[in-house]
């Protein structure tokens, strides 16, 4: 029947959407290349909290800090060490991007990975990116 | 308490607790992890293909359109093109209509008594919730499917980043010290699906009709959407997960390179076997009216069945009477009658 | 009407659409209620079409006398079928009991047993269906919603698939366009291979096989039933009409449902039919035959199986063949229609041997007929009106006040709204529509379609027809709506009685009753009265001189 090719047709066109991740990615991916620790971070050995919790809660941890600044005037955070540290994202030598000074392979290098468009660059800028 | 969704719900809650407990220990994550998702997707796919092609295999011996409107008959009478299609673009249109719009579930109406002064009167209303939900839920769910494709992707093709940006587009963000909700961005497609979801289940429940003629395979998909919808949005919102890692973990089972993640816990275990157990189950259950509305004769036929002869493939041949044969039974009551006859005695 | 036929507001008060039994639907065994089955059928018509498992049974017997191998009968059965129709495949798999069907039947609405959801209809085959076919329903059983076939079932099946009519509504709601109609006919298949057809049904098949139409008349009688009403024209107005049967070489071969030629009133439209062919033969020459061997339109073959309905119409297009005529008229009928439109042409064509339809009064060319040959008289009618080939007094129909029902099968199986509308709004001045949701395709069946205009079914018929005797009586009480005029003979063969039931003020017409009482014929008398010896509005006097 006359049908039965379209009904092939159709089948096929779907079968290769659904396969279309696997077919792209035949001639091998790039492997993900992990963000680099600035020589002045990896010399702190710390951030504000451990690294993993700091994996996935940083962006948490940034937003609490944005009200807290910007609401509250306070400007020192306190971690469960009792170790305190200036709030803020990139002023100055004892903000985060003072510490991590290279945005582009620290932050971005996770972010561009997984997709993710944080908006703190609606406001801010990298440092290094004014001159 | 109703069995149906019980056995439903009791066997998706054992396959969570299954996963989760193979996500937990190191011998089973590449049972969980890897060899089931792969396994789930052959079967989807072959499954998928012997459905739909013992479906083609069926013969379509007759043209059955169901005819929504007028007909195209005498050139003064406007036709309806769409629901009475005469073409086979018109079919086309009736087809995209019924599969994007879902239109036919949009005529639905709710029949109920009302009592009046002058009896009962049996009204039908326009029952919109229905289409609504069912619209609501496809269309979140085909989002949230096509905005995973960032984990199988490098790097992230645009439309992907276009849909993300629209879909997270309702920034809604509540952070305290104890509740944070809302970073990572509120994807608004998982929250609708969920409770797109919730609301097709409670409405099996709630219904009584719906809840009478529910089988234990409607509520099943039902909750396995559920779970992984809601596994999905405590990784995202609640729990945690190491992004990064899960993309190379994802990276690697599209590429066939598949290695497991580290420190990715239970959860993720979950999510991603209900979903292996929703492709398995795929081909062999009613969601195979993915592909069955495609194929259903009463919509995807041309309604002009008096004007371009149909063939059926087997038009066999009957026993039939014929007028000879009825005419030598009644020959004589004919002339009698002054009837002509064919043969005269 | 039968004795033990409850009263209409005892039935309608007992109506519940939210109490389902507290078992599941598999759990729940048939009860086959007097009043909502027809009778078994008779050997005698079974053994005739040479069909099989001709015996005497009775439905409320334990033993209803099947083969031996029944089960294996119905599976092979149920397995040729799904090769042999996609439909069928199709709607037995992809159903996901979404419940927008539910209360858009008829049978559903008027009886609140939820077998007679769609769905749960359709279900009742499927679960049989999953077991045999599925391996998700042969291993996992209940659970996946499958049960073997026991004789239980069979007689669900039975008495179910015999409460269906086949009218397509649940399909136009679909979001799948499931057809519960394709799955009725299916299951009757099924049922027919164990001889378990109701006489309805069997016996006018035979009868129709035989004699040419399903009342089982006689030639000779057709003749003598038609020269009764051309005397009756002839009383009313004074014009003779002259029918011409089985006349080789005219231009047209006329088929209609007997039902048109044998009972009231469906005469009344029989004779709508002779004026109009007399109208034309005097002014244009219309030359038209009506055959005796081709007598009937309707086809109630379609209800027992695809073969049978092919067996009975197989003499529309051998008798337009023997007879040599250019292309066929067809009368008001409903299933007659779905079968002409949607199948007949498949089955029985190619019809080479006749000529695209074309008025040979107005030269309008019927394009969407031009294959199957074969032209609807309303589409046929509303072209001469639209022409201006008819003088139509509209004023002889002031007593009635119309509303139209549209038939199940010219509406979902077809499409022919908007013509008969147009040709009774020409010969009718009142007219009022029902409210949306009950008319075009959304219309509601009698109650009685598909050969379940029985008498023993009474309660059934009713229940089924409630809807639409409920719309009826809403544009009664609104518009004093007197007329329910329709296109089908099973409609009005089995109106009156619902009329009866729910809304006695309302009577039945068909559409070319009207036609005739409207139509101005060449040489005619005064009209005092209708087709039915009823006074003509302002006429009253006259009658009683």
């Amino acid at each position: 029947m006359n049908d039965k090719k379209l009904i092939i047709t159709g089948v096929i066109i779907f079968i290769f959407i659904l396969i279309f991740p696997f077919l792209y990615n035949l001639g091998g991916t790039t492997e993900f290349i992990d963000p680099v620790l600035s020589e002045k971070a990896k010399a702190a050995k710390f951030c504000v909290v451990p690294k993993e919790d700091m994996k996935v809660e940083h962006m948490q941890i940034l937003d609490v800090w944005r009200d807290t600044v910007v609401r509250k005037g306070e400007r020192v955070y306190v971690n469960s060490d009792g170790k305190k540290f200036t709030m803020s994202l990139s002023t100055g030598e004892n903000s985060c991007l003072g510490c991590h000074n290279n945005k582009a392979e620290f932050c971005d290098r996770c972010h561009d990975y997984a997709s993710v468009r944080p908006y703190c660059w609606d406001c801010h800028t990298d440092p290094k990116e004014i001159k | 308490m109703n069995v149906n969704y019980m056995l439903s719900f009791i066997i998706v809650l054992a396959l969570c607790l299954l996963s989760y407990l193979g996500g937990e220990a190191p011998g089973l994550r590449y049972l969980f992890g890897i060899a089931i998702p792969y396994l789930a997707i052959v079967i989807f796919i072959f499954g998928f293909i012997s459905r739909v092609m013992g479906w083609a295999r069926s013969a379509v011996p007759f043209r059955i359109p169901t005819t929504c409107g007028q007909q195209k008959s005498l050139p003064w009478i406007k036709p309806n093109r769409i629901d009475n299609p005469f073409s086979k673009s018109a079919v086309i249109l009736r087809m995209i209509l019924e599969i994007v719009c879902f239109r036919s579930l949009f005529r639905n109406t709710r029949m109920a008594f009302k009592n009046t002064k002058t009896g009962m009167r049996i009204a039908y209303d326009w029952e919109i919730f229905l289409w609504v939900a069912a619209l609501a839920f496809h269309y979140t769910f085909l989002v949230v499917l096509l905005r995973h494709l960032r984990f199988f992707f490098d790097p992230v093709p645009f439309c992907i980043q276009i849909l993300e940006f629209f879909d997270g587009f309702l920034k809604i963000e509540f952070l305290s010290n104890v509740i944070q909700v809302g970073l990572p961005g509120i994807y608004i497609s998982g929250v609708i699906l969920l409770a797109a979801v919730t609301f097709l289940f409670l409405r099996r429940i709630f219904s009584p009709k719906v809840r009478y003629i529910s089988l234990p395979a409607d509520f099943f998909p039902l909750f396995l959407i559920m779970g992984i919808a809601i596994t999905g949005i405590m990784m995202r919102y609640f729990t945690k997960v190491d992004i990064v890692g899960i993309k190379e973990f994802t990276m690697g089972l599209v590429s066939f390179s598949p290695a497991l993640p580290e420190g990715v816990g239970g959860l993720f275990y979950v999510h991603i076997f209900l979903v292996s157990v929703l492709l398995a189950y795929f081909p062999s259950s009613k969601l195979m009216h993915l592909g069955g509305i495609f194929l259903s004769p009463t919509r995807n036929m041309t309604a002009d069945t008096r004007a371009t002869r149909h063939v059926n493939p087997w038009n066999h041949p009957v026993k039939v009477h014929t007028y000879e044969q009825y005419e030598d039974e009644f020959r004589e009551k004919m002339i009698e009658a002054g009837l002509p006859v064919e043969k005269k005695e | 009407m039968a004795d033990d036929l409850p009263k209409a507001d005892d039935l309608l008060n007992k109506i519940d659409h939210n109490n389902s039994p507290p078992t599941s639907w598999m759990d729940t065994p048939v009860n086959i209620r007097k009043g909502m089955y027809c009778y078994a059928s008779s050997p005698k018509s079974v053994k005739y079409l040479g069909l099989p498992n001709a015996r005497p049974w009775n439905p409320l017997d334990d033993d209803w006398k099947l083969p031996d191998n029944w089960k294996e009968i119905v599976f092979e059965g149920l397995k040729e079928r799904l090769d042999k129709f996609r439909s069928f495949k199709v709607f037995m798999d992809i159903c996901v009991r979404c419940g927008a069907c539910a209360d858009k039947c008829h049978f559903f609405i008027g009886t609140g047993d939820p077998k007679n959801m769609p769905v749960l209809r359709a279900e009742l085959l499927r679960s049989v269906y999953r077991n045999d076919f599925t391996k998700a329903g042969n291993l996992l059983g209940k659970i996946a919603g499958a049960r073997p076939m026991t004789l239980d079932v069979l007689k669900e099946w039975w008495y179910y698939f015999f409460q269906c009519t086949e009218c397509r509504r649940c399909s136009v709601f679909c979001p799948y366009g499931i057809d519960t109609a394709e799955i009725t006919i299916m299951a009757r298949e099924i049922l027919n291979l164990l001889g378990l057809n109701i006489d309805w049904i069997a016996t006018p098949v035979a009868n129709c096989y035989r004699t040419g139409n399903h009342l089982g008349i006689q030639p000779h009688a057709f003749k003598d039933m038609l020269d009764f009403f051309v005397e009756d024209i002839e009383e009313i107005t004074g014009v003779n009409c002259e029918p011409q049967y089985n006349k080789k070489g005219a231009d047209i071969l006329f088929i209609t449902p007997s039902g048109d030629v044998f009972a009231d009133p469906g005469t009344y439209t029989a004779m709508g039919y002779l004026l109009l062919f007399q109208y034309l033969k005097e002014k244009y020459g219309f030359d038209v035959t009506w055959s005796t061997y081709g007598s009937e339109g309707g086809n109630f073959g379609f209800f027992t199986s695809h073969e049978t309905m092919k067996r009975l119409n197989s003499k529309m297009y051998a008798e337009a063949k023997r007879l040599g005529v250019k292309w066929i008229l067809g009368g008001e009928c409903g299933h007659m229609w779905r079968v002409i439109n949607q199948y007949m042409d498949t089955m029985n064509g190619p019809a080479d041997f006749l000529e695209e339809p074309v008025s040979p009064i107005t030269g309008t060319r019927f394009e969407n007929a031009k294959s199957t040959k074969m032209v609807h008289i309303a589409e046929f009618t509303a072209d001469l009106i639209k022409h201006n080939k008819l003088e139509l007094d509209p004023v002889r129909n002031d007593n009635v006040i119309a509303t139209f029902h549209d038939s199940c099968n010219p509406a979902r199986g077809m499409g022919m709204l908007d013509e008969p509308r147009f040709v009774l709004q020409n010969v009718c001045n009142n007219f009022h529509e029902m409210p949306p949701g009950t008319i075009r395709e959304q219309t509601f069946c009698c109650g009685s379609g598909s050969g379940l205009n029985a008498g023993e079914n009474m309660e059934l018929r009713m229940a089924g027809g409630l809807p639409r005797a409920n719309a009826v009586k809403y544009v009664h009480e609104k518009y004093g709506v007197n007329m329910l005029t329709c296109v089908c003979a099973i409609d009005r063969a089995v109106f009156p009685p619902l009329m009866e039931y729910w809304v006695p003020e309302v009577d039945v017409s068909g559409l070319h009753e009207l036609v005739g009482n409207a139509l101005i014929m060449q040489g005619e008398k005064k009209r005092t009265t209708d087709l039915r010896f009823e006074p003509l509005p302002g006429m009253e006097d006259e009658i009683d001189e």
